[in-house]
């Protein structure tokens, strides 16, 4: 047991890292989802398949080939990343894609009426974007996207293979030491698992405080 | 390093292998899983919830790792192909219970209720009326759920099992022309979503077409 908790306690930066990793890529690939999902309706055709080829991409490669391409492919092309700023850009392109899936679901799922509505009460396309249809879309969005960062979160573990120093690369260098892999590795089976289930227990809270007045 | 796109190529049978054998096992178990998570005795209901949980709030390499490096330690010694077919069926079991579950909900009680009236034996139930409609349902969720295995098969080149992902670094290193490797690598998985993505497309808008009355 205590070797357990030693254990625990030598993934705790690794944690760090991942936490780190997971924020920092979901703030930037919520913002990229929410303009590729714009600009997926955008009026030029050029703008419109370019945004499609990044989503399809981001959405059908393993997040582990592109992040090889990234840590491997690009400095081909002259163009270095340390282990972090790698796995920032691949996992933002990566959950980006199904962020900007989500809020376009989410946009199409708010009833037809209301756009209708809004029309007849005169309000400009303008206003009954931000007024009508953005709020309610935002409520169908939140709880998708929450599920999306607690995914995010459990895929840092394949920053592993870029070399960044997360809960995996930590629980290998310590098995490598103590040679007890299996308790090593059920500690970051229980790290990874205690966050995602607090975070998902959560997001279901969330979820139903937002559906009370619905 | 166009030379060694034939050796790349020639790992699409393990990304498929894997794939197709994980899918299966996972959708074998998911049944008992899923039935049980909706038991009615507590006793039955609660370990089944609790090992869907398990099961997915673990990310999969952790898993992959915990069963390749940790399990010789108690006389359990897997190859990297054994491992990696069974770890990702086993957690796919929880992803497609949880797909069969919500499939369930989906239909309601009444044809469950409709055919106890009728005097059908719970097997017939199951058998007869559950499962068709069941099986309508969730297959396009099933096919969704089989693009995200074919991306998650790519954590098996992470324990040394010669698949796409694998082939792909062996060919970046001797070339050193990582980023052509990768773009090819990429293109191949794309290519091999796409029938599983056209399918389940289809599947879906066949089922549209036929529950779209009201």
């Amino acid at each position: 047991m205590d070797g357990f908790l030693s254990d625990l306690q030598v993934l705790g930066p690794g944690l760090g890292t991942a936490l780190q990793l997971a924020g920092l890529s979901l703030a930037l690939a919520y913002v990229l989802g929410l303009v590729l999902a714009l600009l997926v309706d955008a009026r030029h055709q050029i703008v419109r398949i370019a945004a499609l080829v990044v989503i399809e991409v981001g959405r059908g490669l393993p997040l582990l080939v592109i992040l090889y391409l990234i840590y491997r492919g690009l400095p081909q092309a002259g163009l270095y990343l340390d282990p972090m700023p790698a796995a920032v850009v691949g996992f933002t392109w990566s959950i980006g894609a199904y962020a900007s899936e989500i809020m376009r679901s989410s946009l199409n799922a708010v009833p037809p009426g209301q756009r209708e509505a809004a029309a007849a009460l005169g309000l400009a396309p303008r206003s009954a974007y931000r007024d009508v249809l953005l709020p309610q879309a935002a409520r169908i969005a939140v709880p998708p996207l929450m599920n999306l960062a607690i995914k995010a979160f459990q895929l840092t573990s394949l920053a592993y293979t870029i070399t960044l120093s997360e809960v995996m690369q930590a629980a290998y260098l310590r098995g490598s030491v103590t040679f007890e892999y299996l308790r090593t590795f059920v500690a970051a089976a229980v790290l990874y698992a205690a966050v995602a289930i607090v975070a998902s227990l959560l997001v279901r809270r969330f979820e139903r405080r937002l559906n009370r007045h619905v | 390093m166009f030379q060694y796109t034939g050796y790349i190529l020639a790992g699409v049978g393990g990304t498929v292998a894997i794939t197709v054998a994980a899918f299966a096992i996972g959708a074998l178990l998911g049944v008992p899983l899923a039935v049980a998570s909706r038991s009615g005795h507590r006793l039955v209901r609660w370990p089944a919830i609790s090992v869907i949980e398990v099961l997915r709030s673990v990310p999969n390499l952790v898993w992959l790792f915990l069963v390749f490096f940790g399990l010789p330690e108690v006389g359990i010694r897997l190859g990297p192909w054994a491992t990696a077919i069974l770890t990702l069926g086993v957690t796919s079991s929880a992803y497609l219970a949880e797909i069969y579950r919500g499939g369930f909900s989906g239909l309601g009680q009444g044809q469950w209720l409709a055919s106890k009236a009728l005097g059908l034996t719970t097997w017939d139930r199951g058998r007869h009326v559950l499962a068709p409609q069941l099986a309508r349902v969730v297959s396009p969720t099933m096919a969704t759920y089989a693009i995200s295995l074919l991306k998650e098969s790519a954590l098996a080149s992470t324990i040394g099992v010669v698949e796409l992902t694998f082939r792909g670094g062996l060919v970046s290193q001797r070339t050193g022309d990582g980023l052509t490797t990768f773009v090819v690598v990429g293109v191949v998985y794309l290519l091999l979503s796409l029938p599983l993505a056209y399918t389940s497309r289809r599947v879906d808008s066949r089922l549209r077409a036929k529950f779209s009355v009201g």
